[in-house]
């Protein structure tokens, strides 16, 4: 009788922690909820436009796979948000929440069309990369760097201070492009006529430094975090302030120099949109990439070849979403829902790696056993 | 009274009741310790609910009885917005997902789902307009013609004085009853909220929920009032959502604080259009946005200096932006 009492105060599901779970079932999980989110997609398509979800899912594919012009051009964005995400990933694995990604990149492509305005008639042309290289790794830098420091002096708030950045940095672009274009309705191409600054063209694209960048990058920043002292060290910060103090880590410094590091890193990437992607400046050059990255980095758990993946899936679904939206006359906005509706049951399917539940009754067993 | 220093005030305060109910809303929510970075979202989720309900009753309707129609407006918007915050209690809550990724997953599905749907109504046009806004904007009948002082303090629709009446509610809740202090409770200190027997779980869902309708008539109110009930496809909700959440730091989270702090950055926004009349200076285009640069550079000011002085009134709550799990330690 007594057991019985014991039971009926159990609840029905609990929930306990699990202690690890092997690499094979931690693939299953996430391939079982991009499948049930695929499949909530498609009973979203078929709900509100009749059509056909798997001849959709074809149109899809064809956004990316289409054209060897259009598997390109994926690439080239891929490049984009991987960047961002891998200038992410060191930041994050401190448990440092860098929302200012947007803003960083922003920084950096401002200086780096700064020296392409004012230096480009002057300077050779490797003297010039060679400076905008440095302008646009140099602001990505400072902008990482005033939260970091706040944040390792008085403990500010640093997800809330990367967040005011962004729109401070968008602001001051609006204001430098505004007084660019003069007259003109919009800035057009840097140099059009010189093209100084602009990246040579390989295999036909500007864009293939991008694209060799971002590999070099991936698995640089993977053996930084994984091999390095120092990501060694962001690691210990990242787990446990305390543990970091106890072993001798200056955590405020670790923090500073992540953070400086991380910013360089978006820094960068406006670079290389810049110079090998847009040839021009806007408030959107970083276009919400800013923001998508810190999914893709936080998903990945801070492993960079994951990134890689995670951001295709993206961009195949931004594509897919575009072709969609040409062959059956929707709109793009789709493709935000869809990749929105994915990215809740990635989010949400995280729980059963780290936890499991418990019906009632069975946890007791486990015990006697 | 000076026109133009009128004129000013009629855009700052409208402007500013936009970002009020949205800070509400997010105080509430992270007085429970979540940190909602989905307000634009939410936002995007409220102003479309509330303009597609009011649009296709109006012209389901042969004679629309506008009362009845802001009524159901104001219903669909919360209940979207509620769904909006659903979606991230479950997953941060239940499931435990990670606060702002979430939020930010929120956002662009809020803002995807509004935009996406919003095509389907206008049908072609750039933009569509529902006629609900000219009971939105009915001013106090005689108190607004009492000159400048009337223009300025009577002179907006119902939804600006709701939302000084929703700011001192919240005040009072969060300071005067027990529910508003377990709320608390729950944000700073879940473990503790928890062994004195509050349900955190009930607390933060409740809190999330609501907190996100709250945010969500920000976004009906955008479009219904101050738009004049013009619904295009646009990204300046996502701006105004991100101005709440600055807002939110800005008052140090307390709701009293969100009334005036609400209008002065709606001040701080349209300064550029009043500045160069009101003070004899002419200002090139390019300041302008500088200028608009000033709400982000006061919050982060007061961010800084709020972490300088250490006083616990104006902290955020303690355990902002974690998941809580009772089993751990």
């Amino acid at each position: 009788m007594t057991a019985k009492h014991e039971t009926a105060r159990e609840p029905l599901i609990r929930v306990v922690k699990r202690t690890s779970m092997s690499a094979k079932g931690k693939l299953g999980v996430r391939l079982a909820a991009v499948l049930l989110a695929l499949l909530a997609d498609a009973a979203f398509i078929f709900l509100v436009t009749g059509l056909n979800p798997i001849a959709v899912y074809r149109t899809m594919f064809s956004g990316t796979f289409g054209t060897s012009l259009r598997f390109s051009w994926a690439m080239r964005d891929l490049a984009s948000l991987l960047l961002i995400g891998i200038a992410l990933a060191p930041a994050f694995k401190m448990r440092f929440w860098n929302i200012g990604a947007e803003g960083q990149v922003l920084m950096g492509a401002l200086a780096t069309a700064t020296v392409m305005i004012y230096c480009g008639d002057t300077l050779p042309a490797p003297l010039l990369f060679a400076a905008m290289l440095l302008a646009s790794v140099a602001a990505g830098a400072l902008w990482g760097f005033i939260p970091a420091w706040f944040k390792a002096r008085f403990s500010t708030n640093e997800t809330l201070f990367t967040l005011m950045m962004n729109y401070v940095a968008i602001q001051i672009v609006a204001c430098c492009v505004n007084i660019w274009r003069g007259q003109a309705s919009g800035l057009g191409k840097l140099n059009m006529r010189t093209k100084a600054g602009w990246f040579p063209q390989i295999f036909g694209q500007r864009y293939t430094i991008n694209l060799i960048v971002v590999v070099a990058l991936t698995v640089a920043v993977f053996c930084y975090l994984r091999y390095a002292k120092q990501g060694y060290e962001i690691a210990v910060v990242g787990e446990s302030e305390n543990t970091a103090r106890y072993a001798g880590i200056n955590v405020g410094r670790v923090v500073v120099r992540t953070m400086i590091l991380s910013g360089a890193l978006c820094g960068l990437t406006g670079f290389l949109i810049v110079g090998g992607r847009d040839q021009t400046i806007s408030t959107g050059t970083a276009g919400g990439n800013g923001f998508t990255a810190i999914i893709v980095a936080w998903l990945a758990k801070f492993n960079t070849f994951t990134m890689a993946l995670i951001s295709f899936l993206l961009i195949f679904l931004e594509k897919g979403a575009g072709e969609i939206a040409s062959a059956y006359n929707l709109n793009d906005y789709a493709s935000d829902i869809i990749a929105g509706i994915i990215l809740f049951f990635i989010l949400g399917s995280e729980f059963f790696i780290n936890y499991r539940a418990v019906l009632r009754g069975h946890g007791h067993q486990e015990v006697r056993k | 009274m000076n026109s133009t220093l009128i004129a000013w005030i009629l855009r700052a305060v409208p402007f500013g009741t936009i970002i009020m109910y949205g800070a509400l809303g997010e105080i509430v929510t992270e007085k429970s310790g979540n940190l909602n970075l989905g307000v634009p979202g939410i936002m995007y989720l409220g102003g479309f609910a509330g303009f597609a309900s009011a649009y296709l009753y109006e012209n389901a309707v042969a004679e629309p009885n506008y009362l009845l129609c802001v009524l159901l407006a104001l219903v669909c918007a919360f209940l979207a917005a509620m769904a909006g915050g659903l979606i991230y209690s479950f997953l941060t809550i239940t499931l435990r997902a990670n606060q702002n990724v979430t939020g930010l997953a929120l956002t662009t599905f809020g803002m995807g789902v509004a935009n996406f749907f919003g095509v389907f109504i206008l049908n072609g046009r750039t933009a569509t307009q529902s006629l609900v806004y000219r009971a939105f904007q009915t001013k106090m009948p005689v108190l607004s013609g009492l000159g400048a002082l009337g223009q300025t303090v009577f002179g907006y629709g119902f939804m600006v004085y709701a939302a000084i009446a929703l700011a001192v509610a919240l005040h009072f809740f969060f300071t005067r009853t027990r529910a508003g202090l377990n709320l608390r409770a729950v944000g700073e200190n879940p473990a503790t909220a928890d062994a004195a027997g509050v349900s955190v779980a009930r607390y933060k869902y409740l809190a999330t929920c609501l907190g996100a309708g709250i945010s969500g008539l920000g976004g009906l109110y955008y479009v219904l009032d101050y738009n004049q009930g013009i619904w295009a496809t646009t990204g300046q909700i996502e701006a105004l959502g991100w101005l709440a959440v600055a807002l939110v730091i800005f008052t140090t989270w307390k709701p009293l604080n969100a009334i005036w702090g609400s209008y002065l950055f709606g001040a701080l926004y349209w300064l550029y259009q009043f500045m160069p009349s009101l003070l004899g200076w002419s200002l090139p285009g390019y300041v302008t946005d500088l200028i608009q640069m000033l709400p982000y550079v006061v919050t982060i000011i007061v961010l800084v200096v709020t972490s300088l002085h250490k006083r616990r009134e104006n902290q955020p709550p303690a355990s902002l932006g974690l998941a809580y799990f009772r089993e751990e330690r």
